[in-house]
């Protein structure tokens, strides 16, 4: 479907405020989440995982926990169908299903610790847990590897004894863990380092990161006589879960119905399935519902955190800071799986600045890791910490205000982008006018204080979304919605339709529909929801006014074209159309069924002209020299949010992002044993951000249209969490007088560091 | 294993179930009295969103033997709002904004109001310090720190 539209800047509803619609259910306890539905005979499932980071599994015998009183159900890698490498996927799957199918039940190898070997299906959680105590497994443990840098290397353990790099020309002989190498590359980097004054190198690493949302996954599952389906689960994107499910089980896609429970965070972290095929098999072998959840222990070891990275990055400027070129070496794990985040974080990187001469190259690594998920504005975060932290070290070497050299290099309408588009209407030197004016940024630092600045970028998304609006005949709106609304994205579609409507907001309310209710829906996620979804609940109004005239016209006796749609009511459009009384939104509304029938209007669109979102963060904060303790003491948020719909909620998305960037910044990181098993799997130990480490976080909504939306919308959730990594590095590294290149800067990073030591 | 017989107060209502001997309080409430309003985010302590009132003292349910309730009273999130009405700071956490993915909003707005009963005037660091205990991943804490602050202002009629 062709969208026509001019992007408007006026509005009565939309930018105001309001309760959103699913809020007094979620401050009573009402709301139901993933784990949170109980079904008649629901059996409870648990999963057997692999105590190695890599070993062979020769024999699994599941005789004694089969025999165990109230088992009704188990399951292992030889219950699943095969699903070939060429295998046809049907449906929406946007994982290869090979690797997923692999990642929810390990086959031949458990290929990281924590990787799912066998699942029970038992009367009760003290039953399940027993039973998965009865199961022998037979191992031949392997040699294994976590880190980036040594997995890459010539002798490393192999992952897959079998992967040959692809994009490499030619192709190496040789296995290895590089899955894939992507060179991007834009004109002549030789030229642009012989034109630079001059230029810095250095080497930075990550380490990996999880999600940390609050609600561990869950889902239940149940599976009829006849084969089909119901599944209830946490996730981003149902449709996607039903599509991965019936791909891994060989269902057919009608057989499986998802709902998306109300979902406690993901940040990426449920864009793809974990439990739920495997809970579909238990309950297709037990006959009964079953219920799966995953223990904290389970989210760190076994769900999908982001890459761990190393990056080395050259940057060449000229005197009066135009940057000329920039050459950077991305190396990411994806764990046990390729899929790394590699290029984008790449792109996503340099992509705020008007480089001419760029090479990047990216390799996405395999190591034995849980497979990593997106995670935020996947990959971008760690590239920015580099390129990011590099601009800084120009800035200080050409004595230039770190903002200033930003601004001179920053991409504006027309500019080209290191990823390919060219960029259209964007608000980053907005973005850094408002960071450099702000009134919070006058007081200087004191002592072991100092101030950082960062850039992001993340590119949007839009992507396939399908909508209904139907108008009851009270006049009151429904709007079903297929992309799961994780911050509040059900109140910005209500204040939508009821700005398109001209109904009050009251009016209107938004459900999450299951996948029989809609057609495909793509997952929430890359920012798309507030404008893909929102240009679909934009589309399904206009249609209802579109019949609402029809039925106004019909009843006037007069042209469609003779009638007008002004400020909630159908008019005739002028003397000539006959002298007709206005008829309201609600009066058409209540005669719908004597004029036609039910009025509703949909919208199933695959939705382009995603705005270009930019960032810019300042932090200050203060390093105890005894300790290596860092406290943030101010932070601010500038970002570009095209039209903020509902600003409570995009502010609450650059505050969000800004509290799990400080925390990967400071805090956050996996640390595995030399025999490859996580140490730190909870939330004592992978400690996230807690009220009282942070303060409050100032933010600036910059409003510059996004002119693909007819409201200006711009994606907000990613880019909040690029830019903080480098801004609190670029201010630890000012109070401390020495560049910090690693993540988390935890104390004993930081004491290293004032003392020179590496 | 034979069960225990419990017999305590629920939100001011009498309630008893059977559990198992090792059974935590959060597990009780959730399973065996369907009360699915706290919530389970790591069963260590470690995120308080299975924050409940025991005997009037604020506890993680996930770190409370269900037994343990024998006796006593339990104020769950279900009992925080009166008869039709909303407590001031659900409805100050509606008005804010401040919640988003809303998982842990259960356990944040039982652990405020037990801030409020007892200090009723607190500053913005004893409140980040209260709520300590209390994870929230999706609003940075500023929005709930700012809707903690101003309902203690409003109740004490300022």
């Amino acid at each position: 479907m062709e969208l026509e539209f001019t992007t408007r800047t006026t509005f009565d509803k939309v930018g105001t405020r309001p309760p959103r619609p699913d809020g007094t259910d979620k401050v009573t306890g009402r709301a139901l989440y993933g784990a949170d539905l109980a079904g008649a005979g629901m059996l409870v499932g648990k999963v057997l995982r692999s105590p190695h980071a890599h070993a062979r599994i020769l024999a699994i015998d599941t005789s004694r926990a089969s025999a165990l009183p109230g088992v009704k159900a188990v399951v292992t890698r030889d219950d699943f169908p095969g699903i070939g490498p060429d295998g046809k996927v049907k449906g929406e799957v946007e994982e290869n299903v090979w690797d997923v199918a692999r990642n929810v039940m390990a086959r031949d190898k458990a290929l990281y610790e924590g990787h799912a070997v066998a699942a029970v299906a038992a009367t009760s959680t003290a039953v399940a847990r027993q039973a998965l105590k009865l199961i022998d497994v037979t191992w031949q443990v392997l040699p294994h590897v976590t880190d980036v840098d040594e997995a890459m290397k010539p002798g490393a353990p192999l992952v897959h004894e079998d992967m040959i790099t692809a994009g490499m020309d030619p192709a190496p002989e040789e296995p290895s863990n590089i899955a894939e190498y992507t060179r991007i590359e834009m004109g002549d980097i030789e030229a642009g380092f012989a034109a630079a004054d001059v230029i810095v190198e250095q080497t930075f690493r990550t380490e990996a990161a999880h999600q940390g949302y609050i609600e561990p996954h869950a889902c239940v599952a149940s599976t009829s006589e006849d084969g089909v389906a119901e599944l209830w689960c946490c996730t981003q994107g149902h449709f996607s879960v039903r599509d991965m499910c019936a791909n891994i089980l060989g269902m057919d896609l009608a057989n499986l119905r998802v709902t998306s429970s109300e979902i406690g965070g993901g940040f990426g972290g449920k864009t793809t399935v974990f439990l739920e095929p495997v809970a579909l098999l238990l309950s297709r072998k037990s006959g009964r519902p079953v219920k799966m959840t995953m223990s904290r222990d389970e989210v760190f070891r076994a769900s999908g955190p982001t890459s761990s990275t190393s990056i080395t990055a050259r940057i060449g400027a000229t005197r009066d800071g135009r940057i000329t070129a920039c050459d950077a070496s991305f190396r990411y794990q994806g764990g046990a799986f390729p899929g790394s985040p590699v290029s984008y974080g790449a792109v996503c990187g340099m992509a705020p600045y008007d480089c001419p001469n760029v090479v990047l190259d990216c390799y996405d690594v395999v190591v034995n890791r849980p497979k990593a998920a997106a995670y935020r504005a996947p990959g971008a975060p760690m590239a920015s910490f580099a390129i990011e932290s590099l601009l800084d070290e120009i800035a200080g070497k050409l004595d230039i205000d770190p903002v200033e050299l930003r601004l001179r290099n920053a991409v504006k309408e027309g500019s080209s982008s290191v990823y390919g588009p060219t960029f259209g209407a964007i608000g980053f030197v907005e973005c850094l006018e408002a960071a450099r004016d702000h009134p919070s940024l006058e007081a200087a630092p004191g002592a072991n204080r100092a101030r950082g600045i960062a850039a992001g970028f993340w590119p949007n998304y839009g992507g396939q979304t399908s909508v209904t609006v139907n108008v009851n005949n009270d006049g009151t709106v429904l709007v079903s919605l297929g992309t799961p609304d994780i911050g509040g994205s059900r109140a910005s579609m209500c204040l939508m339709a009821a700005e398109e409507l001209q109904i009050p907001y009251e009016r209107v309310k938004a459900i999450i529909a299951d996948t029989s209710a809609l057609g495909h829906n793509d997952t929430t996620g890359g920012s798309r929801v507030t404008h893909s979804a929102g240009l679909a609940t934009i589309e399904a109004s206009r249609r209802v006014i579109d019949t609402m005239k029809q039925r106004a016209a019909a009843l006037w006796d007069i042209d469609v074209e003779a009638v007008v749609w002004d400020q909630g009511c159908v008019r005739p459009s002028g003397a000539n159309a006959g002298d007709h009384e206005p008829l309201t939104f609600e009066a058409i509304a209540a005669m719908a069924p004597s004029t036609g029938g039910p009025i509703a209007g949909h919208a199933e669109i695959n939705a382009e002209g995603a705005g270009a979102s930019f960032a810019v963060h300042v932090c200050d904060l203060e390093v105890d020299p005894e300790t290596g303790r860092v406290t943030v003491l101010n932070y601010l948020a500038v970002q570009d949010a095209g039209k903020a719909i509902h600003p409570d909620y995009v502010e609450g998305q650059y505050q969000g992002g800004v509290a799990q960037g400080i925390g990967w910044a400071l805090n956050e990181e996996y640390i595995y044993g030399s025999d490859g098993v996580l140490q730190n799997p909870g939330f004592l130990d992978y400690r996230i951000p807690v009220a009282s480490d942070l303060p409050m976080i100032d933010t600036v909504i910059v409003e510059v249209p996004n002119p693909g939306h007819p409201y200006g919308v711009r994606g907000v959730g990613e880019t909040p969490i690029v830019p903080p990594l480098a801004a609190v590095a670029n201010a630890v590294s000012r109070a401390i007088d020495r560049r910090m290149t690693e993540t988390p800067m935890s104390p004993p990073r930081i004491l290293a560091a004032i003392d020179g030591s590496p | 294993m034979s069960l225990q017989h419990v017999t305590t107060t629920v939100n001011g209502d009498a309630a008893e179930f059977l559990c198992d001997a090792t059974e935590t309080l959060l597990d009780a409430l959730r399973d065996r009295l369907g009360l699915t309003g706290s919530k389970e985010g790591c069963a260590s302590g470690d995120c308080g969103a299975c924050s409940v009132m025991l005997e009037g003292r604020l506890v993680c349910a996930c770190l409370v033997l269900a037994a343990e309730a024998d006796g006593r009273e339990v104020e769950t999130i279900e009992g925080m709002a009166g008869t039709g009405e909303l407590h001031p700071l659900q409805t100050k956490f509606l008005e804010l904004g401040a919640l988003q993915c809303g998982v842990c909003t259960p356990g944040f707005l039982v652990a405020a109001k037990a801030l409020l009963e007892e200090h009723p005037d607190p500053d913005e660091t004893e409140v980040r310090y209260w709520l300590a205990g209390n994870l929230c991943r999706c609003t940075g804490y500023d929005k709930i720190i700012r809707a903690v602050l101003e309902t203690a202002a409003d109740l004490r009629g300022q």
